[in-house]
């Protein structure tokens, strides 16, 4: 999946993550973290956030995330209709 | 840092603070008196014609006597509408009076505004606990010596047996004349129960009533008499009366916390307690008090009349009383105008003390006798011991409040709390800052299952025999299931500089609160 | 295969919106028999790509128990239809179809849910289906929607868009919805379904909620879905069989055990003959109370009588 441009979702709801992907030029993930857990949980959160990136084949993107307490399946979902929407496609043709 | 001791929870504790020797914790029943009488407040003499009222706070400071390195406590029925405490401590910088110990029963977060006399060095000990904005000062370490938390029973004891010495008590009144006589009943901005204040009137060596609204002589009823205060100051406004007490507590209307509060009801039908006599404890907190309204309901059903009702007292509380679903209420604080409003009106709705609500080193006070104490958390760990004080992030933001207490007496003390907060897990392996042994906790109730302390094999039996299909499960299982959710939390790391220390009610120390390292 | 899921218990079924994690992550914890993870009414159409990832990964994730899995996708007509689909890989225990006219529209599903199913190495027809009856053609041809597919294991109606599609106003005594409600339990008990009455829509009036499930029940629906977790207690009591008929139907249960043990064709309780239809209610008010814990172990006998398929 390449990102065309910027992409977003997720909301500021408890419980939620809003994600916002940005295409970059150089390679790797570089993600700005928000978070209230953000010390006990910052190293899991951008893990799955970078993981979920990998598997739709994302190597290089800015990341923000303003989370608000989110589980890793919500984090996950997040990220991809973010890599979705920011890849200007409306589903993902192969079931990941 | 002084020399450590192991506790019986395995916790290291220091042998020494402020000065003072203090005992490892062995067991929430183990330990007695530290002194063989009580600490008594000074013999004085006010003779007739001599006048009590001061024109300001600033006379009172001066005919008090007070100097560097005293004491002062003020009480926190005013929760975050007092504004005594800030004013006072406005004067003492004024005329240049240094490193106070600041000891009142509570701190709400309007009293930030000390927080730059603290960094000034004409605060330098806090004793009970800390609150939000001063927690987080305190967090950053702006006091050199740690903070003594304490819980409502346990500070009632150390005035007692002398290890908190109150050089001057100064106590906001809603009504008080000119004598001194004083209660939190009558007036524009009554708060009720005078039961922490009560306390540091018959201690401290002096007591000042601080009011806005002074009356004709007598004032009556007396919550506190004259013979207990030595001046009387009355100044513009001592209060946000919005601060003071709220119009009104609510029941949760999250699905989740209604099913936590149904739960609680259930288990207490299932414990057999929930028979004529029933005595109860609940906390303000949206659970606890869904958790009253499906216990009242139940005893509708089954046309029980409860004994009592204690602690800080709500409206439900009241509509009880009033319903005679409950037969007494014993209050020693009042979180809602409902209830305020109440210990004027019903005979039955009593102030106490809060030596006799909570203190473990008297003839036996009112937690002794309760059956059931409904009860909150931070956290929570798989030897039942509970935090209330600390975060997960190991700031020192709140107090212990009545939990060890209730915790202690109740015959059946629960703790509710929802599995996860956000990401954050509230079954953990070892929790921060032990405020409440676990030996003291019967049962843990969670929106995904409810643990019953191993230790307390009697109530699992009845139980289960009672009712087979409650959701029950160990509390290594909630454990689990935790980090199932949320996954395993980085660890905190910490200064190397002790913050606070837990004592336990009967004065030996449980756990201590080092230092969190924050990010900027 | 499809016989065991028609059986399970689904006095209520809870619309739950698929573009919230923080209700969906808690699916099991509200209490209901059933969960619908919602892509339809409750999300926006720019955000049913959102819903979708995210119900997909509650299903894969979240802690369901005993709790019944159903995701209501877009209606055959619209564009979204046919990637809602996809959340059957996530296996789901039902889809439920919003709108459905005619017999096609359910062959038309079962085929593409069929070819999916297969793709994903699932059981062929193991993906359940609830139909709802909620327009003017779909309640007239509810008994051929009813037969056109086995995967269906319970039939909703919808009285919201029904009463919008008919251009009658909808009501809480709901007269305008009366023979509709007939014909779903109709056809619904024809197949050996579940019939789910329409959402009760005034959450804040608990007694007009409770008289509107005691219809409901009366006229033979055996649940009711459900847009808030309050609503749950109420109707789960409504649904509970009485003391009263949990004592009789013991006596029943008892009298045929009896009659089958003496060797003796017919039963009889209180000089009356144990005819098929009282049998088979008896045995539902004990399924149900089994379910319901209401029947305590003393009655292990009954219980395993119950569970074992009984007379």
């Amino acid at each position: 999946m390449e990102l065309r441009n910027a992409g977003s979702a997720g909301t500021l709801e408890s419980s939620d993550i809003m994600i916002t992907l940005h295409p970059k030029t150089d390679e790797g993930i570089e993600i700005v973290l928000e978070s209230p857990a953000k010390q006990q949980f910052g190293k899991a959160i951008n893990t799955t956030i970078t993981e979920t990136l990998m598997g739709l084949g994302i190597h290089s993107a800015l990341v923000e995330a303003k989370d608000r307490g989110a589980l890793d399946c919500t984090i996950k979902a997040r990220v991809e209709t973010a890599a979705m929407r920011a890849a200007g496609l409306d589903n993902l043709e192969v079931y990941p | 840092m002084g020399s450590m001791a192991r506790n019986s929870l395995g916790r290291e504790v220091p042998t020494e603070v402020w000065g003072m020797k203090f005992n490892a914790f062995k067991g929430a029943y183990a330990s007695k008196p530290r002194a063989g009488f009580q600490k008594a407040a000074p013999l004085k003499c006010v003779l007739p014609g001599e006048n009590k009222v001061l024109p300001s706070l600033e006379e009172s400071i001066k005919k008090c006597g007070i100097e560097d390195g005293d004491t002062l406590s003020f009480h926190h029925h005013f929760r975050s509408g007092d504004f005594v405490l800030n004013k006072v401590f406005d004067e003492i910088a004024k005329l240049g009076i240094k490193d106070i110990e600041l000891s009142p029963s509570s701190l709400h977060p309007i009293h930030k505004q000390v927080i730059p006399y603290i960094e000034q060095g004409i605060i330098t000990r806090i004793s009970g606990s800390t609150n939000g904005p001063i927690g987080e000062a305190v967090s950053c370490g702006v006091l050199a010596d740690p903070v003594i938390l304490r819980s409502h029973g346990g500070r009632a004891r150390a005035i007692m047996d002398g290890e908190l010495s109150i050089d001057a008590a100064f106590l906001a009144a809603t009504a008080a004349d000119e004598y001194g006589n004083m209660n939190g009943t009558s007036g524009p901005n009554a708060c009720g129960a005078l039961g922490y204040a009560m306390m540091d009137a018959r201690y401290a060596k002096n007591v000042v009533a601080v009011t806005d609204n002074l009356v004709k002589y007598p004032l009556t009823p007396i919550s506190i008499p004259q013979t207990n205060v030595d001046y009387v100051v009355k100044i513009d406004c001592i209060g946000n009366p919005e601060g003071i007490v709220s119009t009104t507590t609510k029941i949760t209307t999250d699905p989740l916390r209604l099913r936590i509060a149904k739960q609680t009801a259930q288990l207490i039908e299932a414990s057999g307690l929930m028979k004529d006599g029933l005595s109860l404890q609940t906390g303000a907190g949206g659970i606890s008090l869904a958790a009253t309204y499906y216990v009242a309901n139940i005893m509708r059903q089954k046309k029980i009349v409860g004994s009592f009702g204690s602690g800080g007292i709500t409206g439900y509380f009241v509509e009880m009383l009033k319903e005679g679903l409950l037969k007494n209420l014993f209050d020693v604080q009042c979180f809602d105008l409902i209830a305020a409003k109440s210990i004027g009106e019903n005979r039955n709705h009593i102030e106490i003390s809060a030596e006799f609500y909570a203190s473990p080193h008297t003839k036996g006070c009112i937690v002794n006798m309760l059956d059931v104490g409904i009860l909150g958390a931070t956290e929570v760990d798989t030897d039942f011991n509970v935090n209330v004080a600390t975060e997960a992030d190991g700031r020192l933001l709140h107090g212990i409040g009545g939990h060890q207490d209730v915790a202690a007496g109740a015959k059946l003390s629960i703790v509710t709390l929802p599995l996860i907060r956000g990401r954050l897990p509230s079954v953990v392996d070892r929790v921060m800052t032990v405020t409440t042994p676990g030996e003291t906790i019967d049962a843990i109730i969670t929106e995904r299952g409810i643990a019953i302390n191993p230790m307390n094999h009697e109530l699992l039996e009845t139980v289960m025999k009672n009712n087979p299909h409650l959701h029950l499960c160990t509390i290594e299982e909630l454990n689990e299931k935790c980090k199932r959710l949320v996954g395993m939390p980085e660890p905190i790391e910490f200064h190397d500089k002790i913050i606070g220390v837990v004592e336990y009610r009967d004065g030996t120390l449980l756990d201590v609160v080092w230092q969190p390292k924050l990010p900027k | 295969m499809m016989e065991d899921k028609r059986k399970r218990l689904r006095r209520t079924m809870l619309f739950l919106p698929g573009n919230n994690p923080g209700i969906l992550q808690n699916a099991a914890l509200f209490g209901a028999d059933c969960v619908i993870l919602d892509l339809e009414d409750s999300v926006s159409p720019s955000e049913k790509l959102a819903a979708r990832n995210l119900v997909r990964h509650a299903l894969e994730s979240v802690e369901f128990g005993d709790v019944e899995k159903v995701v209501r996708v877009n209606a055959t007509t619209t564009p979204f239809f046919r990637q809602d689909l996809e959340m059957i890989r996530a296996r789901p225990d039902a889809i439920m179809l919003p709108k459905v006219n005619s017999a096609q529209d359910i062959i038309d599903f079962d085929n593409l849910a069929s070819s999916i199913e297969e793709e994903e190495g699932i059981q062929n027809g193991s993906t359940g289906l609830v139909p709802i009856i909620e327009t003017a053609q779909g309640v007239l041809n509810v008994w051929e929607i009813a037969r056109a597919s086995s995967r269906i294991v319970a039939l909703n109606f919808g009285a919201e868009d029904f009463s919008a599609s008919v251009g009658c106003q909808r009501t809480k005594e709901g007269d305008e919805i009366f023979h509709a409600r007939n014909a779903t339990v109709l056809a619904a008990a024809a197949i050996g379904a579940d019939a789910i009455d329409t959402v009760f829509i005034d959450v804040d009036d608990e007694k007009g909620l409770i008289e509107d499930t005691q219809l409901a029940k009366k006229l033979g629906m055996t649940g009711k879905a459900v847009i808030h977790p309050r609503q749950l207690d109420p109707i789960h009591l409504v649904f509970a069989p009485t003391a009263k008929e949990i004592e009789h139907a013991k006596r029943v249960v008892a009298a045929l055990r009896e009659a089958k043990e003496k060797g003796s064709g017919v039963a009889s309780l209180d000089r009356r003959m144990i005819d098929a239809p009282v049998a088979a209610r008896a045995k539902r008010v004990l399924e149900l109370a089994v379910a319901m814990n209401l029947i305590d172990d003393n009655d292990e006998k009954d219980k395993k009588e119950i569970q074992g398929g009984g007379a």
